[in-house]
């Protein structure tokens, strides 16, 4: 029998988050971004950390605030729906809580450094961010002559993130995941990354993953830790469990404006809070309610049939 | 402004980018007004028009509810592929994309757009960053820029290169290695604006209401005029129809409600 990897959240986080490791979140983009796993990063006061992502929506923001983070790479930290992301802004521009070193890339240069590192190839080329000041500024983007043919290429060197931390809908006890909807640069995440944390809605038998292998797009082989965590994502949306929380996203830009509010924030959502269980009572059950998917809308099942 | 308007500048600006889609095109879609000149085209000019988003979705049909991100639930139904960003990413790069839509804090007389930093006075201010914008400023066939007109944003010289326009224009593109593309127009809250050969801005029409000089004093550097300045075409019944019904509340267009507004 193959061993399960779950464990809680709590202990994935001790064992695998370690003060200055480089971490991947929020590697879908707007949805499936993993708060839960930020949250308990949160409580165990994690230092120096290095966060890797294309967009993270707030997850960086609020990671930023509480000083978990010495550097950030990424094409665009804010808050999607609202704009400017203050604990953001507040560690650039006045170094509160503590300074932190920002890299920007833009979405491809991020999905090819990590499709690098999936590939296990130094670099990627690309024919983006030629001309623009990311290329000036950004060390792990250089141009070169291409050797193949008249034309100039960027360079984009791989990351390899110490850990992914990733959402998926479902998987099995040793991290068969099948996962559905947009996906950003989560795969490669995941394929890049040395110790992959999976946080899953539903723990599945290998039997039910196994049925639809087109649809297992994370391989137990890749994965450290299983968490079983329903609404981990939330206020960001899950396909086919839970909607986006939009009223948080403009709330939040309202209650997190200072570094007095933002700090109350914190101690009302995430020190006060002991795990995602007691999160989910703290939101309550018409909160859920109305966030919880109302209609189904189900694929046609495919035929694998021999 | 002495006749009060049926539209929103916003709704206006979004009837002139979705006149910019043509049948047929493959459009990378932003959020905000971009996201609903999408909608627009598809629903008035463009029925054909494929939308990619880079989250990974390519849809050709509109989202059947409003969406506040490319990543809410809705924009996957009806979708007809979900998956990486790296496919979309693949069109664009290719040269598949016809047009692309970008904002910023800063636009240059060259077309460069800054969503980076800025400074303001002594301290600098830091903004989201690229996202996807530098990649689609390098790669789409043709990009559109819808940015709010003002002179601290119409300036001489970005602060910081986000996703390159005609740089210091001539040649510039080309010699910096950019195979195709740059901005085709500019929609801001005043006028629509183009480029000439040299790559420098200029002013296609002008918003009802506005005259050239007072464009021109919103702009941080001098504007070519046409001696004979074309009015921007107002957003027709059936435009404002499909934008209303798509975002009922204003959010986006600010059309229902009167805080947001212009």
């Amino acid at each position: 029998m193959p061993v399960s990897k779950l464990i809680s959240m709590n202990e994935a986080i001790e064992r695998y988050v370690l003060n200055g490791s480089s971490v991947a979140m929020s590697t879908f983009m707007e949805q499936m971004i993993i708060y839960s796993a930020a949250h308990e990063i949160i409580r165990q006061r994690r230092k120096n950390l290095t966060l890797i992502g294309p967009i993270s929506d707030l997850l960086f923001d609020q990671m930023i605030g509480a000083g978990c983070v010495s550097e950030v790479k990424a094409a665009w930290v804010g808050n999607v729906m609202m704009g400017s992301a203050y604990q953001f802004r507040r560690a650039v521009e006045e170094a509160v809580p503590n300074k932190i070193k920002m890299t920007d890339y833009s979405n491809l240069t991020m999905a090819l450094a990590l499709h690098a590192g999936a590939l296990g190839v130094p670099f990627l080329p690309t024919l983006s961010t030629l001309g623009s000041d990311l290329l000036k500024e950004n060390e792990s983007l250089k141009e070169f002559d291409s050797p193949v043919s008249d034309e100039k290429l960027v360079a984009v060197e791989a990351i390899i993130p110490d850990v992914a931390i990733l959402p998926v809908q479902r998987c099995d006890e040793t991290g068969n995941a099948h996962l559905w909807g947009s996906l950003g640069v989560s795969i490669d995440a995941a394929k890049a990354s040395k110790i992959v944390i999976l946080v899953a809605e539903e723990i599945v038998p290998p039997e039910l993953i196994s049925s639809d292998p087109g649809r297992t797009l994370i391989q137990g082989f890749q994965v450290s830790a299983v968490v079983h965590e329903p609404w981990a994502c939330h206020p960001s949306p899950m396909q086919g469990y839970y909607n986006r929380d939009d009223s948080y996203f403009s709330e939040y830009h309202k209650e997190t404006k200072t570094r007095d509010d933002f700090e109350n924030w914190l101690g009302k959502w995430v020190y006060g809070v002991e795990n995602r269980e007691h999160y989910m009572s703290l939101l309550g059950e018409e909160k859920i309610k109305s966030l919880k998917i109302k209609k189904s809308a189900l694929s046609v099942p495919v035929d694998y049939g021999i | 402004m002495a006749v009060e308007k049926k539209y929103r500048l916003r709704e206006l600006m979004i009837c002139a980018a979705a006149r910019e889609i043509s049948d047929g095109d493959i459009v990378f879609v932003g959020m905000r007004l971009p996201l609903i000149a999408f909608v627009l085209a598809k629903k008035v000019y463009a029925p054909n028009a494929v939308g990619l988003f880079e989250n990974g979705i390519i849809r050709s049909t509109p989202s059947p509810s409003l969406i506040y991100t490319m990543g809410d639930t809705p924009n996957l139904i009806g979708a007809t592929h979900t998956g990486e960003m790296l496919t979309v990413m693949a069109y664009l790069q290719q040269g598949k994309v016809s047009v692309g839509f970008l904002g910023g804090a800063e636009v240059d007389r060259y077309g460069n757009l800054n969503s980076t930093t800025v400074k303001s006075g002594d301290n600098e201010i830091r903004l989201p960053g690229s996202g996807g914008a530098c990649d689609i400023a390098s790669l789409a066939k043709k990009v559109l820029i819808i940015m709010s007109h003002e002179k601290d944003r119409f300036v001489k010289k970005v602060n910081y290169i986000t996703s390159p326009g005609y740089g210091d224009g001539g040649e510039w593109r080309k010699s910096a290695g950019l195979r195709r593309g740059g901005p085709a127009a500019v929609i801001s809250t005043k006028g629509i604006f183009d480029f000439s050969p040299d790559g420098l801005m200029q002013v296609r029409s002008i918003h009802p209401g506005l005259t050239a000089n007072e464009v021109q004093d919103a702009t941080g550097f001098d504007l070519p005029m046409p001696n004979e300045v074309a009015e921007t075409q107002p957003p027709s019944e059936e435009e404002l129809k499909v934008i209303r019904e798509y975002d009922p509340a204003g959010f986006w267009t600010g059309w229902n409600s009167k805080k947001r507004g212009d």
